[in-house]
């Protein structure tokens, strides 16, 4: 077929007009006339010729010496959206850490670094924020995840951890005395998308497995029905759609279903991610809300926070003592009742609270713990992370909670937690925190 | 391969310095050309080195994946956290539907924009036209990913997967299923949208490479546009367009947050494309920040390995492919 001329053929004569005089390819030159005829297929063959002497494509198009600014302009946009759409913080260098190792900065500010679950960090931010205006006390806060925060409070690069789930005995190993200090609880919701049914649908603890298990199909199979007399429940069918990114929201999701139903608890257990038996998966709280707000029929779970932000339905989950109750916050703040009088002084509080026992609780409710090391070196870093949490759980860090649907521990917890806490110990000859402030 | 007279021919024409190698250790050259030559050594070496490394610590991370699974990893479908089982099938195969079929959308979309911009469209339409294309390039894919799911997915399930589920579900395995919207048909639209900027760009430099004569020469054996551009103007600038492919589908690969937002999310191999599945990049992006067990994270970093020797499969491949072209096509 056609192959490229050589460089003997007439059209490369190199002695053309237009390659002694190039300055002639004048701005009016290239408006009148579509092609400069040589200039333009010299640099064609250079082009082509260096694709095919060297290896890679990006770098014969920076070796063109006709360059086109548009393609510059591509690649450095590309590499910008590489820098900028970057996937969230997801690896341990999100941290701000560094910083805050110079404990105490000039003028006596106290810097703290924390980084761990995402769940509580609109309530974290804003405690360390309003806490901060009134105290020399700066706190950063990443909102790495979970599993970021165990792994960067045991190697000591953070001051403090968070996570939604308890850490292992496996983690604690390494670790040893690592404190979980309950903070504030969350509510899970099972939000749908029934446009028909004007009423909450009433879901028991077995028949929402089933219905995450795949077993129920249909949203009129007679066990949902049997639950929602009166309801005009369509047949549709029933469109699962869970938490795809690991995530406490799925813990605590997870960790509901296995404690009321054996089934799941066999096939699927709890995690932070799960094999999910059915639906589709969609990333992060917005992604599950998204998710079932489009898809009529759909179901899924998302934190009470965005239940309410983006208004979906949700649905009332019958409780250990029988009653179907809504999610709200001062259900959840209920699921942690009579917790105190369960737990004892001794507690390290790595238990679950989801199914409790109380009549107004909403049973698929679970806290969120910060990971304090038990010695801490610095006095004043230990002072202030103990002030700060019992700040948080005073009457105005308890009104914020609410304020964005995080419900505040109840009172007699608080007593255990802060009693906990106070046995931190810190500086070389291990004073506890209640003396060194002293 | 003319290297040489290619050489010269460049030399008698721009006029560059003779290249001459840097001597490093040698007496030669005066101090500061020989502290220029060790630094530009030292930018030289970077790159490689981070890779090396790189490929060094995800390698050494994965190891406890790869003595647990051995090549099980590689043909198992079974994903379980919670039971400590790995096997990343789904996931490779999710990567290379959604980016395939990115590809098929997004090459004749750009290869066609190309041309039309080279060949057809008069200069103050081509102008905009490239600088919307290109502009593309520059959203980040967030954006796309959130577009994604509040426009794009409820569109297509509406408009595109309902209505060919109706009519050739029963027929045709790869329409049939319920139409969620997320699936991998969406994830190869977004990403066919992602990369026809990077194609197109690539494409149309080479089409405006294409020699003059060459054009001048088909057109005076009579040769209709249509004809000098199918038989003429394409066959010369094949390599050129597969490498802007192979770019395209470089990106494609390894895109993350976009596919991930669109694609459902769930580990399993089906048949429809109407189906959702789930990437590499994906299941990195999603798991890796909560992965507590050292096996599940060793297993995303071995999940991280199989993309990262995709990537290179296929890039070895494409440059056997122009090179290749590039011979039959004689040059």
């Amino acid at each position: 077929m056609l192959r490229r001329p050589r460089r003997e053929e007439p059209g490369f004569s190199s002695t053309g007009p237009a390659f002694r005089r190039p300055g002639r390819r004048t701005r009016g030159a290239r408006v009148t006339r579509k092609w400069t005829p040589r200039y333009r297929t010299v640099t064609a063959r250079l082009y082509v010729s260096a694709s095919f002497n060297h290896n890679s494509l990006m770098g014969d198009i920076l070796t063109m010496k006709r360059f086109r600014t548009g393609t510059l302009a591509l690649a450095l946009a590309s590499g910008l959206a590489a820098c900028g759409g970057g996937e969230g913080g997801s690896g341990e260098g999100a941290t701000p850490g560094g910083m805050a190792k110079g404990a105490a900065a000039p003028g006596g500010t106290v810097a703290l670094t924390g980084a761990g679950a995402t769940f509580p960090y609109p309530i974290y931010s804003k405690w360390f924020d309003s806490y901060g205006r009134a105290n020399p006390v700066r706190v950063t806060y990443g909102s790495i995840g979970s599993g970021g925060g165990i792994r960067q409070v045991t190697e000591g690069t953070v001051d403090f951890g968070a996570s939604d789930a308890p850490m292992n005995d496996e983690e604690l190993a390494k670790a040893p005395g690592m404190l979980h200090i309950p903070t504030v609880l969350g509510a899970v919701t099972v939000a749908y998308n029934l446009p028909g049914v004007q009423q909450p649908i009433r879901l028991s603890g077995d028949v929402l497995s089933d219905v995450f298990l795949g077993r129920i199909t249909k949203w009129n199979d007679p066990r949902i029905a049997g639950l929602n007399p009166g309801a005009a429940l369509p047949a549709r069918d029933i469109l699962v759609v869970y938490r795809t990114d690991g995530s406490g929201t799925t813990y605590v999701f997870t960790d509901y279903l296995s404690a009321v139903s054996p089934a799941w608890k066999q096939q699927v257990g709890v995690g932070k991610s799960v094999k999910w038996p059915t639906g589709l998966g969609a990333k992060g709280n917005e992604g599950v809300a998204g998710q079932v707000k489009q898809t009529e029929g759909a179901v899924g779970y998302v934190e009470l926070a965005y239940a309410r932000q983006t208004g979906l339905q949700t649905a009332s989950v019958q409780n250990r003592a029988g009653q179907f109750v809504q999610p709200s916050v001062a259900a959840t703040t209920a699921a942690a009742e009579g917790l105190a009088a369960r737990l004892g002084a001794g507690s390290d509080f790595r238990v679950s609270i989801v199914n409790p026992a109380g009549a107004a609780a909403y049973p698929i409710a679970s806290w969120t713990y910060l990971l304090v090391p038990p010695q801490i070196g610095d006095c004043a870093k230990a002072r202030a992370l103990v002030d700060v949490v019992r700040w948080g759980m005073g009457a105005q860090g308890d009104a914020q909670a609410s304020e964005l649907h995080y419900a505040p521990l109840p009172a007699d917890v608080e007593r255990l937690v802060l009693a906990r806490l106070s046995t931190v110990t810190c500086g070389p000859d291990r004073q506890p925190v209640a003396a060194a402030a002293g | 391969m003319q290297a040489v007279p290619e050489e010269t021919f460049r030399g008698a024409l721009a006029g560059p310095a003779p290249r001459r190698p840097l001597t490093l250790a040698g007496g030669r050259g005066n101090l500061a050309d020989r502290v220029y030559g060790y630094a530009l050594l030292a930018m030289g070496m970077v790159i490689p080195v981070l890779l090396a490394f790189l490929l060094f610590r995800v390698g050494a991370s994965a190891l406890p994946a790869v003595r647990e699974f051995g090549w099980g990893f590689l043909t198992s479908s079974e994903w379980n956290p919670v039971e400590g089982e790995f096997g990343a099938l789904p996931f490779i195969f999710g990567t290379l539907a959604s980016s395939l079929l990115a590809v098929l959308i997004a090459v004749p979309l750009a290869v066609g924009l190309a041309i039309f911009l080279t060949e057809l469209a008069p200069r103050w339409v081509a102008a905009p036209v490239a600088f919307g294309t290109e502009l593309l390039a520059a959203i980040p894919s967030v954006v796309y990913g959130l577009w994604g799911i509040f426009v794009l997915v409820p569109w297509l399930r509406s408009a595109v997967q309902e209505p060919l589920a109706n009519a050739l579900g029963d027929s045709i395995p790869l329409f049939r299923g319920p139409a969620y919207g997320v699936s991998i048909l969406s994830a190869g639209v977004i990403l066919a949208i992602m990369i026809v900027p990077f194609i197109s760009a690539v494409s149309r430099e080479v089409l405006a490479a294409v020699p003059r004569v060459q054009r001048e020469g088909a057109l005076a054996l009579g040769a209709t546009r249509w004809e000098m551009t199918w038989q003429v103007v394409l066959p010369y600038a094949t390599p050129g367009i597969i490498g802007a492919t192979i770019l395209g589908l470089g990106r494609a690969l390894g895109e993350t947050m976009a596919v991930t937002m669109v694609i459902g999310n769930r580990p399993e191999i089906a048949t429809s494309l109407f189906a959702p599945g789930y990437t590499m990049a994906s299941v990195l992006a999603n798991e890796f920040s909560e992965a507590s067990t050292d096996l599940y994270l060793a297993a995303l970093m071995e999940v991280a390995l199989i993309l990262f020797g995709i990537t290179v499969v296929v890039n070895t491949f494409a440059r056997l492919l122009v090179w290749r072209v590039a011979r039959r096509e004689g040059r």
